[in-house]
């Protein structure tokens, strides 16, 4: 049986691997991608030893560290159940069944969907969760962008560049976002921004032509061709459903990085950390394999001579 | 004979990033296709692919959505 099970390959995950690996912990890694949210960070000026570097450069550098130590790692599988069943914590995930002593939940956060009709159906096909990438195939377009906070804000920035319009559509009474990029958005006439409104469906034949808004008791149809939804985050622990959670659907840790089971740990966006940061991460990544560590240790499942 | 690989991408997407690191690893020589500069080719990706999202690579006319690497590996016939 293995000593150590990680799910999730972003900053957290990563320094979990690079940390449990040096302790010789017969380990593998499930993840669906690598690098996590900080793959689609743009600039990156706060981690230390980096006055700058984009996000993928950072993941890449990761990637490097973690493969060094040639761990047993599993690339785009998905995590189905993660449980504890007597001393045993199982890991189901759509390609298979793993037991381990101890798991780390590195798991992170995805875009939060809108779930409305046609969303589903439009991915890609006019609607994107990536502004950065894939705005610039929107050149010439009328946009929508959906949310009020810094992420949507900085959509809408990116993307006057290359639009012919650009709406901003907000479910509240006014945006949320840095006042800085409020002020620059204001002073573009191509930008209309649309508060106390609510998407109802997303409209279109092949690819996106519109969509349906609900604003003070009426509904009106905005002819787009493009429509970016950035309405936050939401943490991936679905999977984890024996374990306690906040408000927020964030794995509940205490400062070892221990969730509500002994021998299943969390870290990173996935938990309830305070802060959420790549540095943060990485940290409670550290943390949390170490914890393992000790845990087996004390529990006697690993000897002390590797 | 070494098949033709054309990937489009933009410069900003980790993805499309990721992917031209995977085929340089495999020493697959291919043509890079900015559609944030050329617009035509950002069209004609879209009639290709069916949709908006990049990257999409073109393996001798297989399209392939994405950085799914056990389908780029296979129309390659690295596998």
């Amino acid at each position: 049986m293995l000593d150590l099970i990680i799910i999730g390959a972003g900053p957290a995950g990563i320094t979990a691997t690079v940390y449990a690996a040096r302790k010789r912990m017969e380990l593998l890694v499930i993840t669906g991608d690598i690098g996590g949210q900080a793959a689609w960070s743009g600039d990156i000026e706060n981690y230390t030893g980096y006055q700058f570097i984009s996000g993928p450069e950072l993941v890449l550098k990761f990637e490097e560290h973690m493969r060094k130590y040639g761990s047993a790692l599993r690339e785009n599988e998905k995590v189905t159940n993660l449980e504890k069943i007597k001393e045993k914590i199982v890991v189901r995930t759509d390609k298979g069944v793993y037991e381990a002593k101890t798991a780390i939940i590195a798991s992170g956060k995805r875009s939060r969907e809108l779930n409305v009709l046609g969303e589903k159906e439009f991915k890609n096909k006019g609607i994107s969760y990536c502004a950065t990438c894939d705005g610039p195939l929107f050149s010439g377009k009328k946009v929508a962008i959906i949310g009020g906070g810094n992420s949507a804000l900085d959509a809408a920035l990116q993307l006057i560049k290359i639009a012919k319009q650009v709406y901003i559509i907000n479910n509240s009474a006014e945006l949320s976002g840095d006042a800085v990029m409020q002020e620059k958005l204001s002073q573009d006439s191509r930008v209309i921004v649309f508060n106390n409104a609510k998407v109802t469906a997303i409209t279109g034949d092949k690819f996106v032509t519109g969509l349906r808004l609900e604003k003070a008791d009426k509904e009106e149809e905005l002819a787009v061709g493009g429509i970016f939804i950035e309405i936050g985050l939401v943490p991936n622990s679905e999977f984890a459903t024996s374990l306690e959670k906040n408000q927020l659907k964030e794995i509940k840790v205490d400062r070892y990085n221990q969730t509500s089971v002994p021998g299943i740990f969390a870290a990173g966006d996935v938990s309830d950390v305070t802060e959420k940061q790549i540095i943060i991460a990485a940290g409670e990544g550290a943390k949390a394999a170490l914890r393992a560590f000790r845990y087996l240790s004390r529990h006697n499942f690993i000897s002390q001579d590797g | 004979m070494e098949k033709k690989v054309k990937i489009y991408s933009t410069p900003t997407c980790p993805w499309c990033i990721r992917a031209k690191q995977f085929l340089k690893e495999n020493n697959v020589t291919f043509e890079d296709i900015d559609v944030s500069i050329d617009q035509s080719a950002g069209e004609e990706m879209v009639q290709k692919s069916g949709q908006m999202g990049v990257p999409v690579l073109d393996i001798a006319g297989e399209i392939i959505v994405g950085l799914d690497k056990e389908r780029i590996k296979q129309a390659l016939g690295l596998l």
